[in-house]
């Protein structure tokens, strides 16, 4: 008789995805037993297994696993944008926990949906076959976009849910598209074997199916990572989310979507580098400058955080532009200080925020200073490591990120880099001259902190500043994270 | 063990004492006196290393420098904390622990609010400011440079007049721009060196060897410039100073005027004319005309103004005229004129703020109509104000007269043009300086003003900073004998 072979199958690389959906489903269930004043439970139940997560992402480090005939491969590079991902998911929970009971939306289905959407991140960073990226992006899209239109009473919320849906399923289009025409060219998914395939057959690069197929999965990881001119949906989606979601949006999907974009664009188009380059150059400068000016005019304090975020996926784009060792380990320390800094910034919005999202305009923070002045200090802190002055993590991660740029001889990048740098400078002192010189006509009595929310800025603060003065372990790793 | 990082207890001891009265935040007195006691302590122990001169450190220091210290940190980037003393870096960090004794005392009772806060910030500035001129590892440097804005703009904006926001922000732009193509330049030559000599460092001494082509240094060397001649202020980059200083507080202006405008001279010296001594000889002349045009031009606006404190700010970019000269002539002489000249121009600029903070807490007017006649009411404090005056415009025997003296003769045997058109603008110093002592001293009062005379904290301030002015300019000596030995050494180097 026959004997069918059965491939061996090694469950090790994907084994914190595992975990994850497991927690995640087993959370679904234990919802609907919970009673709706007590779904804060779920919120710990979801960390326990984030750091569970975690440590079995860890133990990954330092010995690339691939599996499933190398469509998934466990490296540094993996690790260390999951843990950036985990990182991002468990702050975000954190500070969701009062948010949700302010606003009443206290479903337990926003834990679970912050942990598949983690799982979905997670599969993009560790996928080296274009199907399992597009899968994970669709478990991470499918989540966030239920996630943006959480809060369902809310129009600004059910606006940004639907928006977030209609372009990011146009711009899965786009990657799709791409993917189907680079397969078409090359005869295969895998992009470990795409980058054989245009080693063996250098003429590859003149076929327009496959120039074509490059450029549209280009633009539709440009849709994931906000840069522009692709970055419309942005400011309306992160403004009508709810305020957590947006702090994890911000951070952890954003990084999983320049994970799959470096990791697709290095390994399987090398040899079409300096066109790409070409590209990444305008679209940094685009980013950066787009973000920063349209910044400058925001009083909403989400919508400034938006297009400040559209600005800090353009300085990452700068160490792509560079596209050497320095630049992507740059964007790697830079991805995990914005998702502190930035999260951090959220947290203290969510505290100063009153009910149904009021209390949200740059404004509402005046007098902050002299009322909370240990909360406002905190948000300085963010403020000034977001507009990269030392010594905070943002200075750092600029450092590098620009340092890597003048290496490959983009100096002009770099020089228009800082000056967006100088430009964005002025809509975070514009918050600061708000908590400290104006005068204050609130009391901002109803600020209470929970101890979630102050673990969380624990975390932030002591990430920002410890990133910012002794960055150097961290840089270490960071730099032994770039193996493809 | 202590004795061998005393220059990182010197950086760091008032921002201790900052902590401290952020933390304790009890009573306002409490804080000012907790402010005071730093102050004081930091004095002293600036004083303490005038009497250190033979070389005494732990780790091997370069030429001229008697402290040293020098230990990891980044070494990823090739980053260390770098910290070294010599003649020119003793004299501005004794001038920063005077001067913020001063800016304590002459905020004693003129802040009234969030007054804990603000000695905290002065304080955290002063940190800021010793790190720059102390530091010697050109990131390190950065980080100094660019962590003391930060607490000038919470100064001017919290407890500033007029405009204040607008100034608070407008310095911290400005200041923040020129800063960032310095970083550039920076890592530049950073991965110059490193890839020219294999080990990646920001070291001073590390850096200076590395060789730069002429037309790449050019413009390494007009970003340096670009950051430095912002903070300095060279004429045409001033346009922040006026505001700033006009709507800073008191103890912000004396800060400002005397030690923030030196961190700018003093980077020149330090990192721009020894990194890039080709680059900076080709642009000597650029620098010649912005220094003799700020003299006159600065002196010039200043005779138009109407508000004191802005006749005062615009004579500091008079006065800061006469150090750029002295280091663009970059001669033994000139440069230690300079170096003088920063010290005197910090003393003296600085009590002329404290002053007009006093007048204006007596009538709250800084208008120069609102005067006249003050001599007949309040004698004491009439009579420093004409002592600095008089020394602000370069008497004999005054402490401004031996710097601007000295820069001007050691410019005139390199470059006699400049010199000439520099004496000049002396005249025009002496032209508003006269009028305004003759307008708020003498003449017929014009406005009923109730004055009271010196009070026992303000005559103090006035009395010791009047015994510097005094003591700078009659034996000048010693500390021409300090700067002697790293000047030449700087001038050595092109």
């Amino acid at each position: 008789m026959e004997t069918i072979a059965i491939p061996a199958i090694n469950l090790a690389p994907i084994m914190p995805e595992i975990i994850l959906s497991c927690i995640a489903m087993l959370l679904l269930l234990v919802n609907v037993f919970v009673p709706s004043e007590s779904k804060g439970y779920l919120g710990v139940l979801s960390l326990v297994g984030l750091v569970a997560t975690a440590a079995s992402v860890v133990s990954g480090w330092g010995q690339p696993v691939a599996a499933f005939g190398g469509a998934v491969q466990l490296d540094n590079f993996a690790v260390f944008f999951k843990l950036i991902f985990i990182c991002s998911a468990a702050l975000a929970i954190l500070i969701s926990d009062k948010y949700v009971v302010r606003e009443e939306i206290n479903h337990g289905e926003l834990y679970p949906l912050i942990l598949f959407a983690t799982v979905g991140m997670m599969l993009m960073a560790c996928g080296m076959d274009l199907m399992v990226i597009f899968l994970g992006l669709e478990v991470l899209s499918i989540s966030l976009y239920v996630l943006a239109g959480f809060n369902r009473g809310s129009l600004k919320s059910n606006e940004a849910g639907l928006k977030y849906f209609l372009l990011g399923a146009f711009s899965t289009g786009f990657l799709l598209y791409g993917m189907a025409l680079t397969y078409g060219a090359t005869g295969s998914t895998k992009i470990g074997n795409i980058a054989g395939f245009v080693a063996t057959n250098p003429q590859v690069a003149t076929n327009s199916l496959f120039v074509v197929g490059m450029l549209l999965i280009a633009v539709g990881f440009s849709f994931k990572t906000a840069a522009a001119p692709f970055h419309m949906w942005t400011p309306d989606v992160y403004e009508g989310a709810p305020t957590p979601i947006t702090a994890f949006m911000s951070a952890g999907p954003k990084a999983a979507a320049f994970a799959a974009f470096i990791r697709v664009m290095i390994v399987a188009f090398p040899t079409l580098k300096h066109d790409w380059t070409d590209l990444l150059w305008i679209l940094a400068v685009l980013t950066m400058t787009v973000g920063n000016i349209i910044a400058l005019s925001q009083d909403n304090i989400k919508r400034m955080l938006a297009y400040s975020s559209i600005a800090h996926a353009g300085y990452a784009l700068v160490g792509f532009t560079a596209c050497n060792p320095e630049g992507v380990a740059g964007i790697l320390f830079y991805m995990l200080s914005y998702t502190f800094m930035n999260i951090g910034a959220f947290a203290v919005i969510v505290l100063i925020g009153k009910k149904g999202e009021a209390n949200g305009n740059v404004q509402d923070f005046a007098g902050l200073g002299q009322k909370r002045p240990l909360l406002a200090a905190i948000l300085c802190v963010f403020l000034f490591s977001l507009a990269g002055i030392p010594p905070t993590a943002g200075f750092v991660g600029k450092f590098y990120l620009f340092s890597a740029a003048i290496k490959s001889g983009y100096i002009w990048l770099a020089i228009i880099g800082v000056l967006n740098s100088a430009a964005s400078v002025y809509y975070y002192l514009r918050v600061m001259v708000y908590m400290y010189f104006k005068p204050s006509e609130e009391d901002f009595d109803w600020v209470g902190m929970t101890p979630a929310i102050a673990v969380c800025l624990l975390l932030c603060v002591a990430t920002t500043l410890v990133l910012g003065v002794v960055p150097g372990t961290v840089l270490e790793l960071a730099q032994k994270a770039v193996q493809f | 063990m202590i004795s061998h990082h005393l220059l990182t207890l010197l950086v760091f001891l008032p921002s201790l004492g900052a902590l401290l009265i952020l933390a304790v935040r009890k009573s306002d007195a409490l804080a000012r006196l907790v402010a005071l006691g730093f102050a004081v302590a930091e004095l002293v122990l600036s004083g303490y290393f005038f009497t250190l001169d033979t070389v005494h450190t732990l780790y091997p220091a370069p030429a001229g420098f008697f402290q040293y210290e020098n230990v990891h940190w980044i070494d990823f980037f090739g980053i260390r904390y770098t910290l070294g003393m010599d003649g020119i870096s003793l004299l501005m960090v004794a001038l920063t622990a005077f001067i913020t004794v001063i800016g304590v005392g002459v905020s004693w009772q003129g802040i009234k609010e969030r007054v804990p806060l603000h000695f905290a910030l002065l304080l955290l500035m002063e940190s800021g400011i010793l790190g720059v001129f102390l530091a010697l590892d050109l990131f390190l440097f950065y980080l100094f440079w660019e962590v003391m804005l930060i607490p000038m703009f919470f100064l001017i904006g919290i407890w500033g007049h007029g405009r204040r926001i607008y100034s608070a922000v407008k310095f911290f732009l400005y200041t923040f721009l020129g800063s960032l193509l310095m970083l550039v330049a920076i890592i530049t030559i950073f991965l110059m060196h490193g890839a020219q000599s294999g080990t990646y460092s920001f070291a001073l001494v590390d850096l200076i060897g590395t060789k730069v082509p002429y037309d790449v240094g050019l413009w390494l060397f007009a970003a340096f410039l670009l950051a430095f001649a912002i903070k300095f202020p060279l004429f045409p980059l001033h346009t922040w100073l006026p505001d700033a200083h006009t709507d800073a507080p008191t103890a912000g202006s004396v800060i400002l005027a005397s030690l923030l405008l030196k961190t700018g001279a003093y980077g020149l010296v330090r990192f721009g004319y020894p990194l890039f001594p080709d680059a900076a000889r080709a642009f000597t002349p650029l620098i010649y005309a912005a220094a003799v045009f700020g003299i006159s031009y600065g002196a010039w606006i200043a005779f138009a103004q109407k508000d004191m404190k802005r006749l005062v700010a615009y004579s500091s970019v008079s006065h800061m005229g006469f150090v750029a000269l002295g280091i663009a002539a970059w001669s033994p002489i000139a440069l230690s004129g300079a170096i003088l000249q920063m010290v005197n121009h910090g003393v003296t600029t600085g009590a002329l703020f404290a002053l007009v903070g006093m007048l204006d807490e007596r009538t709250h007017s800084r208008e120069i109509d609102t005067y006249g006649g003050v001599w007949g009411k309040v004698p004491a404090l009439s009579f420093f104000f004409l002592l600095f005056c008089m020394a602000s415009a370069g008497l004999p025997g005054l402490n401004n007269f031996v710097g601007e003296f000295l820069v001007l003769i050691g410019t005139f045997k390199v470059a006699p043009l400049p010199a000439g058109f520099a004496f000049l603008g002396m005249v025009l110093t002496l032209v508003y300086t006269v009028r305004l002592v003759q307008e708020i001293l003498f003449g017929k009062e014009r406005k009923p003003l109730v004055m009271h005379d010196l009070s026992l904290r303000e005559g103090g301030i006035l009395a010791v900073l009047a015994v510097g002015a005094v003591y700078l300019g009659v034996s000048p000596s010693p500390l021409l004998e300090l700067v002697k030995g790293p000047v030449a050494l700087l001038v050595g180097v092109k």
